[in-house]
């Protein structure tokens, strides 16, 4: 039974079809958009529609120091898994652990300006609509970066442990397109708040 | 090949105990057994929600009827649309989708097997939380259990200050999940199609069913999530006092009519163009022709794909938009009607000369391009907005729409399960019994569905629990309930043939239909791994070059 499944007679040379791996996240890759598009169309949408303070220009700082870590964070996966690809290992795992502290720096930032805005100036998700707007579209993306953490945490760890090689660069190579969507989501939140919304 | 038992002497292989059975069904991930899974859970809640369509329909048999508490009838409309949209609709088809792309692209599985009893798992789930809702609806509050404001949920109806409890909960965590759910799948469909077919398979040798599901999946990503998006908005407010529909503190109610419809209306493609693509299957075969404009066939499906993510607010003519807004809606929603006008030229068109029999799955496929065509029909009416502000909220929509789901979607689908089930199960359904169903189903389709335009007219509003007598809507909706009931006769026969030919239905072979893709190369019920070999594809037609090697497609293409 299984002598006849190995058997690919024409299995035609010049018959290429797409990683399906890099397929699926594309298409992940496009729902997330429309689900943050959703979010960024609300954010637009209630600017200055809130009854009560605070407002976005009374509180708002742009987070420029962070925004430059998770940008360049982007660079740094690039070259890792150009890196890996290439079975530069040492190389590969000091970018992917500097990409990781980018994206916990960022992560940090995040914090930061969520307790001074929560302690400081008393602005939670159920204050004004700004509240509830501004924390969902963080929050939304804060999670897309903490959940891209993680999965670089787990790759992290088994490269440590020497399980990450030349065969396994197609799967940092689609978690690499991950963690760009998160970057790229960034540009447009960062657009959207800092920007247009002040 | 055609069995998968290894038979090997001196020992005797016994049947294995149905908690082995059933355990081997639960953890399965494989893409026909997840197919028929899908399809098997849609059945129970098609039971489940034709139940509630009939509870609805006897309250409103006539005037003052006191069958049900208005109560119970709004948890029963509710109920009713949430779960044949949601849990009968989208599972059925999905589950077809997973069923016959692989086999039909000559694949082993799907690209995802895990990923596949993931989503199916999700979905499942989701309905069991929507059900879960009339035993843990009330929470603490004691008010109300299955959510009862209606499957739009419009706000403020879902605050929690007009829906207490946890009703509303369930309702938005359900879809939430199954939402999850239909998006895995949906990626799982796409990565499919485009990375596992067999060689010579281009995209333009697809079956026009694999290449209609991956323009329906791609639809899934975009017209899903906005749902998933709100019901994430919802659950803020309703959980952490966000103010997203919140008018009291500037929120927008109509926001969530946006956020729905965009959602809402594409997702009324995402049904119906899996059944356009059972329909580009059947009737090709049953009129012994290959299909008509295959290009034009698949540039269509993608024109509509595209035009019905812009057509949303035409659900909303009668909330006030500005006249732009409304002219827009109106000529968008006007235009979807061209290239569903095209589909159903090239279905006659391929009729057109064949040798057409009549066997039980082209009945349902007649039956559906008439009432599609009527359904659409409606629909260009509805869609000019002066005409739409006289009838929105109608029974007239409930009619409209009703057309397009039971006339249109539901008659494809049961044409689909005459055709495959013989290569699901390896045994016909009875055409004696189908017989009966389809004309069962016809009558009583057209006594509801057609009449059901009438008191739409003369003003009766959609999802009032009781009437007035003497408003002329008593026989009519008399008329309305008798066809309800005809109905639900044909589906009992529908679901009595589907159990009595598994086990005495005469014996499907291969190939009963003579037909040209792939799934029909090989057994049926076909094996776990599908193919023995990897075929190799040639043309639109691959059947049909190995039964008439001295005139293959091949050579025309």
């Amino acid at each position: 039974m299984s002598a006849v499944t190995t058997s690919f007679p024409n299995a035609a040379a010049g018959w290429q079809l797409p990683s399906r791996g890099k397929v699926a996240m594309a298409g992940l890759i496009v729902a997330e958009s429309a689900i943050f598009t959703i979010f960024v169309v609300a954010y637009l949408f209630y600017l200055g529609k809130s009854i009560t303070g605070p407002t976005p220009p009374e509180v708002l700082e742009t987070p420029i120091f962070y925004t430059i870590c998770l940008l360049s964070s982007s660079l740094t996966i690039h070259f890792a898994a150009k890196c890996l690809a290439r079975g530069i290992g040492f190389a590969f795992l000091g970018l992917w652990l500097l990409t990781i502290a980018l994206g916990g720096l960022f992560l940090y930032g995040t914090a930061q300006e969520w307790h001074r805005l929560i302690y400081e100036h008393g602005l939670t998700i159920s204050t004004n609509l700004f509240g509830t707007t501004y924390y969902s579209l963080v929050g939304l993306h804060g999670f897309h970066v903490t959940v891209g953490l993680v999965m670089l945490l787990t790759v992290a760890v088994l490269g440590l442990c020497g399980r990450v090689g030349v065969k396994q660069s197609g799967h940092i190579e689609v978690l690499a397109m991950y963690w760009h969507f998160v970057d790229a989501v960034w540009v447009v939140v960062f657009t959207v708040v800092y920007v247009l919304g002040r | 090949m055609s069995s998968n038992a290894i038979t090997i002497p001196g020992t005797q292989i016994q049947a294995r105990p149905w908690v082995d059975e059933l355990h081997q069904w639960v953890t399965t991930v494989d893409h026909k057994r997840l197919g028929i899974l899908y399809i098997l859970s849609a059945l129970l809640f098609l039971a489940i929600g034709g139940v509630e369509a009939l509870i609805i329909r006897i309250q409103l048999m006539h005037s003052h009827n006191n069958f049900v508490s208005p109560e119970v009838f709004n948890r029963m409309f509710t109920m009713h649309g949430t779960t044949m949209i949601f849990f009968v609709a989208m599972p059925v088809l999905f589950g077809f989708a997973n069923y016959l792309v692989p086999l039909m692209i000559g694949a082993r599985d799907m690209a995802f097997p895990r990923l596949n009893a993931f989503s199916f798992w999700l979905s499942f789930l989701g309905g069991l939380l929507l059900y879960f809702s009339f035993l843990g609806g009330s929470g603490l509050y004691g008010a109300g259990n299955a959510p009862d404001v209606g499957w739009w949920s419009y706000a403020p109806l879902g605050a929690r200050a007009f829906s207490p409890g946890h009703s509303s909960d369930y309702w938005t965590l359900s879809l939430l999940v199954s939402g999850f759910g239909s998006i895995g799948t949906a990626i799982n469909i796409i990565a499919t199609i485009l990375c596992l077919r067999c060689p010579g398979m281009k995209i333009s040798r697809m079956p026009l069913l694999v290449w209609l599901n991956l323009v329906m999946a791609g639809m899934v990503l975009i017209a899903i999530t906005p749902l998933s998006a709100a019901q994430i908005m919802l659950l803020i407010d309703r959980y952490l006092g966000g103010h997203f529909f919140d008018t009291q503190a500037g929120g927008s109610a109509v926001l969530w009519m946006h956020f729905f419809w965009i959602f809402g209306h594409p997702e009324v493609y995402i049904l119906i163009i899996p059944c356009f693509a059972f329909m580009s299957e059947i009737i090709p075969v049953f009129s012994r022709k290959p299909i008509f404009g295959y290009p034009v066939m698949v540039g269509a499906t993608v024109c509509i794909a595209f035009v019905s993510m812009s057509v949303w607010a035409h659900h909303m003519f009668t909330i006030g938009m500005n006249s732009y807004a409304n002219s827009f809606f109106t000529l968008t929603t006007m235009a979807v009607g061209v290239p569903t006008g095209i589909k159903i030229f090239n279905w006659i068109g391929t009729m057109w000369g064949g040798k057409i029999q009549f066997k039980t799955p082209m009945l349902f496929s007649i039956g559906f391009l008439f009432q599609f065509l009527i359904a659409g029909l409606t629909g260009i009416m509805m869609a000019s907005s002066p005409f739409d502000w006289q009838l929105s909220l109608s029974y007239f929509v409930v009619a409209h729409f009703h057309y397009v789901i039971v006339g249109g979607i539901l008659f494809a689908l049961f044409g689909a399960f005459y055709y495959w089930y013989p290569k699901m199960t390896g045994r016909m359904l009875s055409e004696r019994l189908g017989k009966w169903h389809f004309w069962l189903f016809l009558i009583g389709f057209h006594l509801t569905f057609d009449v059901m335009h009438i008191p739409g007219l003369l003003g009766m509003p959609r999802r009032i629990y009781t009437y007035e007598p003497g408003r002329g809507w008593d026989t009519l909706n008399f008329i309305i309930t008798i066809g309800a009931f005809i109905q639900a006769l044909a589906i009992l026969v529908f679901l009595a043939n589907l159990a009595i030919s598994y086990f005495k239905g005469a014996r499907a072979g291969n190939d009963p239909w003579d037909a040209w893709t792939l799934e029909w190369s090989i057994s049926s019920p076909p094996p776990v791994y599908n193919f023995a070999t990897v075929p190799t594809v040639e043309s639109r037609r691959p059947l049909w070059d190995l039964k008439h090697p001295e005139d293959p497609d091949s050579r025309y293409e």
